[in-house]
């Protein structure tokens, strides 16, 4: 069995990768399927500067919303940040730089990077801010704006089950924008909630194929925040 | 009587075909999943990787893995499949999906869309409404009439748009318009709401073919 990609904390696997002014891509849709322990060892490293990559930039006090707290962040591109005032604050003060992408389009320019393509022309944003300065052209009678390829430095995804050679398997609606990031960094660390010999996935179950992940982090206990509880109330059972 | 945030739904979801692929938006959107009519088969994509969204779980089965594009715990069905965002957005850019219903700040007489950002506020980004207008066939704002007294269906959106030409139907507490080629037509009234109401409430001109 190969162990050349297990790493044994998250801070040992980014101790020789982390530095400042560097460009991040973290996995995750709000609070679900975020890399919250690489995270943290960003966190702890102090590095600054930096560039990051992902749909939400977390809340408050979780996930990316940290680095925020530090001001570790320099840029942040992603689609939607309603739920971090502490990034809103910043955001309004012009502290930190943002970049909005419709999700569409910014879960195609990861894919694009990681695809070796440099631009791809789309409809969305057509005829919005998001065009401007963009180029145009037109196919079949219609009109497409030209977005980029996005590539990153450094990749941080979370998995639910990895085998030692980086074949990852998600869980449901954690995987959202974790494949396509893992494909984009010049270097991807995946943080895994299990670890098992190769052969122990069936093969035909791989969402990521280990060629996209470097590192592999096993955790040893797994904390999911969850930031709309919406739930059905069990009917109440009667006594007799 | 204008119509109630629940019974806009109801007449948003006489919409929905037999056999859709359906995105729903936050807020009253949402609400139409609700009515559904009995027998229809309809398949609920949520965006951030999922086509077949069940109703919210039983209190105590909630999951952090399993949540909506509202970020709401949400369950499976037997139909259910997970993807990833680029997957989920190829599906709507492609034009895959049949409807997308969502809400606005302001749509125009030209079916023009503004629903993410007002100037001198916190924008807090587009998400996915601009795909959804751009690659779905089909387009229902459901959204109040007015905002603060203001018409929200206007003449020129005034607000940054979402999307340019993209929406074909509105649906409103007071009434219900189709957006032809030469403009909105006005196809459907609430109970005890007249023709001289909608017009005091909406800046857009519009024709007149109540179904």
């Amino acid at each position: 069995m190969s162990v050349r990609k297990i790493h044994s904390s998250a801070k040992a696997a980014l101790a020789d990768i982390l530095r400042d002014d560097m460009t991040i891509m973290s996995g995750g849709f709000g609070l679900c399927g975020i890399p919250a322990v690489l995270i943290d060892a960003v966190l702890e490293s102090g590095v600054r500067g930096l560039t990051i990559i992902s749909n939400n930039p977390g809340t408050e006090s979780m996930g990316l919303g940290k680095l925020f707290k530090t001001r570790q962040v320099r840029k942040l591109v992603c689609s939607y940040a309603g739920e971090n005032a502490e990034f809103a604050r910043q955001y309004m003060a012009g502290e930190v730089e943002v970049e909005f992408n419709p999700q569409g389009t910014l879960a195609e320019r990861i894919r694009a990077g990681g695809a070796g393509i440099p631009a791809f022309y789309t409809r969305t944003g057509v005829g919005t801010v998001i065009a401007e300065g963009k180029p145009l052209a037109e196919f079949d009678g219609k009109l497409y704006v030209q977005e980029r390829g996005l590539k990153a430095d450094l990749a941080l995804v979370h998995a639910w089950k990895a085998d030692t050679e980086g074949n990852l398997v998600y869980r449901m609606t954690a995987r959202n924008f974790n494949p396509m990031m893992a494909s984009a960094a010049a270097l991807t660390v995946a943080e895994v909630e299990l670890l098992v010999e190769p052969g122990e996935i069936d093969p035909d179950h791989i969402v990521t194929p280990g060629i996209f992940v470097d590192r592999l982090v096993l955790l040893d206990n797994v904390d999911k925040h969850i930031e709309q509880r919406t739930v059905r109330r069990r009917a109440a059972v009667v006594e007799e | 009587m204008p119509w109630t945030r629940d019974q806009m739904a109801a007449r948003a979801a006489r919409e929905l075909r037999d056999g859709y692929y359906v995105n729903l938006g936050i807020g009253i959107p949402t609400l139409v999943a609700n009515h559904v009519p009995p027998g229809m088969s309809i398949q609920l994509q949520s965006e951030n990787g999922m086509l077949g969204m069940g109703p919210f779980p039983w209190e105590g089965e909630e999951d952090a893995d399993l949540i909506n594009a509202g970020k709401q715990t949400i369950t499976t069905l037997p139909t259910t499949s997970f993807f990833d965002s680029a997957a989920s957005f190829g599906m709507i850019r492609g034009g895959h999906i049949q409807l997308s219903m969502l809400g606005a700040l302001q749509v125009s007489e030209k079916g023009d869309l503004a629903n993410w950002a007002v100037p001198g506020k916190m924008i807090k980004g587009i998400g996915g409404a601009m795909d959804l207008v751009a690659g779905v066939g089909r387009v229902v704002v459901i959204m109040e009439h007015t905002a603060k007294g203001e018409t929200k269906i206007v003449r020129e959106c005034s607000l940054p748009l979402t999307g340019s030409g993209v929406v074909n139907m509105i649906v409103t507490d007071l009434c219900v318009f189709e957006v032809g080629p030469d403009g909105l037509i006005l196809v459907d009234l609430a109970p005890d709401t007249s023709l001289e109401d909608v017009r005091a409430n909406t800046e857009a001109d519009f024709l007149v073919a109540l179904q």
